[in-house]
């Protein structure tokens, strides 16, 4: 039995929670900038292309402004050369705001353990979903945004701020 | 061939035991202006360092800078060495800068990765490593996981108001300066072009890299031969088989050992698909940078049929790390002649979609004909390569002028352009996939049956079967896995054509399993060296399609 507006309006109305709603709309729209620098790039190049297609989870629409983007996928190798520049590109992004961090290099160095290679840009900024992989099977990346669309449908609440302030990174002052 | 050499500093040098002509600091620059002016060695491949305080011979000095020439024929090299002598605390060379382009980046590099200084040189500054960085990475002193955090970007001003300056611009008044890069879509990974604007054109560029530097050379040195194997594919990670055929083939010539001829041939093969590949994502992209998207669809996808046989052959879809020293890592597997044949069919489609659209298509003609020429003699001064070299008319080819392999026997044609510009360089590389596929075919048909891996104890891993069941097996395993391949104490420069180029590794042996120095010559390098001067004086819109057409690989290029 229908109560409320439903049983005024009948079939014409859905009620459900605020939350659920937005959640529901982030979730189908993650609007990816790319951050590709190395090899994981190409295999990202390969997730948007038809074979694999990315649209089919509503993250097509690429931007490259960090202004217009809500998840940042980190693609590829990141030195200390590279990092203010993502530092940066993260800080322009709007909250909220997911990152992905796309195989070894960027998880953790990967095999790149030298003088030049971060070691994890998690010592630079806050990484929600880590994708094993030197570099990862495109499917493994589509593994990592139903993980942050899961996270988005069960843990997100739009009174709960997502802001991370206690997150403290290298190039934090 | 170097008869004027001969005759001047004939009393100067003195030959080594790796064949490179060891001559004093003080003449070097003569030396190498009389090879260039004289003897016809218009080519400058590369200059490298050697830090000798950890090789376990004694040398005269602990540093020495090498130079590598290839005459106009592109037949003979040419290896001159200089043992750099410390005056007052500081190293110090004189430029060759001013005779050869290419030089100039390159003499960078080896300021920034071992800290000799180049007297006269034009920028002395930094070309991989941050501006912050303290020290030089290559030297045998400098620890491999010293990392060194950077706060903040180069603003490049040093030296674009240099630049300005010379073109007349004393005051900043009216122009715009603005950042194509390092994080910008059509930046090709990480490339940095610093462009000051009039209006839409590009007064004055200058272009750093060395964002994507991630140690290559340094992690070589202390890696066995054949776990060097997986960095190399991260080179050009378009290509990565080529890359590790192009390692393999160096150090298999510093062993003296010729691999199986079928071996031989299955490098042909996998390495043409790879070159195919790689000209399929550069065109794709550079397509996509005009705003022509449909053809991306149809270059990328047959791609993707590519991976799934590299899959199949060897586990990997990019990087495959599938050579070996001595051959290749396993054989080819039951139907890849059918997969193979279904990759073609679908490659060949894909390009003949792509030309239907673009090759009479008026706005790729405007947009790519006459756009970022570069003349034959500048590219041959910048040290361009492959098909970019090409494309400006000269057919050089290494598998053409230093045939390796059976090149020698298969019949194809090196494409070439006329003008040297976007248009050329896109349509070389559609007609090298066409004579690609003509060796593959060819190849296919030549294929001979045997070893895929020279049978000999010291080089290639027992079988399997071996080193389960008896004890010489297992020990040959643990003797090659623990001590790497031993390479006999050399200094060797050797090069293939990969899909961008001349890629050739520089390697200086001790004699153990571990190479004491390696240094990439990656063809992208000189490639984007001249790129400020190949845009300065068009729209930015230019700027972008000419860097999709020389195809920069950040990982080649960067190390």
């Amino acid at each position: 039995m229908a109560v409320g507006a439903e049983a005024i309006f009948g079939d014409s109305v859905v009620t459900t929670k605020l939350d659920s709603a937005i959640s529901w709309a982030r979730e189908s729209s993650m609007w990816p900038y790319i951050f590709g620098t190395a090899c994981c790039a190409i295999e990202f190049m390969s997730v948007a292309s038809s074979k694999f297609d990315i649209s089919r989870f509503g993250a097509e629409v690429v931007r490259f402004s960090p202004r217009q983007a809500d998840l940042l996928i980190v693609a590829g190798t990141i030195t200390y050369k590279q990092a203010p520049i993502l530092k940066k590109i993260y800080d322009q992004m709007p909250e909220p705001k997911w990152v992905i961090s796309m195989g070894a290099c960027a998880c953790s160095g990967g095999f790149y353990d030298n003088y030049t290679t971060l070691q994890g840009i998690d010592s630079i900024i806050p990484v929600d979903v880590y994708v094993a992989g030197c570099p990862p099977r495109p499917e493994a990346l589509i593994d990592a945004l139903m993980q942050i669309q899961k996270q988005q449908a069960q843990e997100e609440s739009i009174i709960k701020d997502r802001v991370n302030t206690e997150f403290k990174g290298r190039l934090d002052v | 061939m170097y008869s004027h050499f001969d005759k001047k500093f004939g009393d100067l040098y003195t030959k080594d035991i790796n064949d490179a002509f060891v001559i004093e600091q003080t003449f070097i620059k003569a030396a190498i202006k009389c090879l260039k002016e004289e003897d016809d060695f218009h080519f400058l491949i590369d200059i490298t360092a050697i830090d000798y305080s950890k090789f376990a011979k004694p040398m005269p000095t602990r540093f020495a800078i090498v130079y590598i020439l290839r005459s106009k024929e592109f037949k003979n090299t040419i290896t001159l060495k200089v043992f750099v002598e410390e005056e007052e605390g500081a190293l110090h060379v004189e430029t060759i800068s001013d005779l050869f382009f290419s030089a100039n980046w390159a003499e960078r590099e080896v300021w920034d990765q071992y800290g000799i200084k180049f007297l006269n040189h034009p920028n002395m500054k930094r070309v991989l490593n941050h501006k912050e960085f303290i020290g030089h990475p290559l030297r045998k002193d400098y620890p491999r996981t010293k990392g060194q955090l950077c706060t903040k970007t180069d603003d490049l001003m040093d030296e674009m108001i240099p630049r300005l300056e010379q073109k007349g611009y004393k005051s900043h008044e009216g122009l715009m300066f603005l950042n194509l890069g390092p994080a910008h879509p059509a930046s090709h990974g990480t490339i940095r072009t610093f462009v000051a604007l009039d209006g839409e054109n590009i007064v004055s560029a200058v272009t750093e890299i060395g964002y994507l530097h991630r140690g290559f050379e340094k992690a070589c040195e202390d890696h066995t031969y054949n776990q060097i194997i997986p960095y190399t594919d991260r080179l050009n990670y378009c290509s990565a088989i080529l890359n590790n055929v192009a390692f393999a083939h160096t150090v298999e010539g510093m062993l003296g050992v010729t691999i199986p001829e079928r071996a031989q041939f299955i490098r042909v093969i996998i390495g043409e698909l790879s070159r195919v590949i790689d000209h399929l994502v550069c065109l794709a992209a550079a397509l996509v940078d005009m705003g022509a998207l449909t053809n991306y669809w149809y270059l990328y996808n047959p791609r993707e049929a590519v991976y799934d046989l590299l899959s199949k052959l060897t586990g990997a879809r990019l990087t495959n790390s599938y050579m070996r020293i001595g051959g290749v890592a396993h054989d080819l597997y039951d139907g890849f002649e059918e997969d193979l044949a279904g990759c073609i069919k679908e490659i060949e489609q894909g390009m003949s979609d792509t030309l239907n659209l673009v090759e009479h298509n008026r706005i790729f003609h405007d947009r790519t004909q006459g756009v970022g020429i570069i003349t034959a003699e500048d590219a041959i001064n910048s040290g361009f390569t492959g098909p970019n070299l090409r494309a400006s008319g000269v057919a050089y080819d290494l598998r053409k002028t230093n045939p390796y392999y059976f090149y020698d026997a298969l019949d194809f044609d090196i494409a070439v352009g006329s003008v040297g510009d976007v248009y050329d360089r896109m349509m070389v590389r559609f007609e090298e996939i066409r004579q690609s596929i003509s060796i593959i075919h060819q190849s296919m048909k030549m294929l001979p049956n045997g070893d895929i891996i020279v049978n000999d104890r010291a080089i290639a891993l027992p079988k399997k079967q071996n080193v389960y069941n008896n004890i010489e097996g297992l020990m040959g395993q643990f003797k090659l896995i623990m001590d790497g391949v031993k390479v006999p104490g050399k200094e060797y420069y050797d090069a293939i054509e990969a899909a961008n180029g001349e890629l050739g590794f520089y390697i200086v042996s001790d004699g153990t399993g571990t190479p004491y120095k390696v240094k990439v010559r990656p063809p992208c390098f000189p490639a984007i060296s001249a790129f400020p001067d190949m845009v300065e004086g068009g729209m930015i819109a230019d700027a972008i399609i000419s860097l999709s057409s020389l195809n920069i690989i950040a990982g080649e290029l960067d190390r």
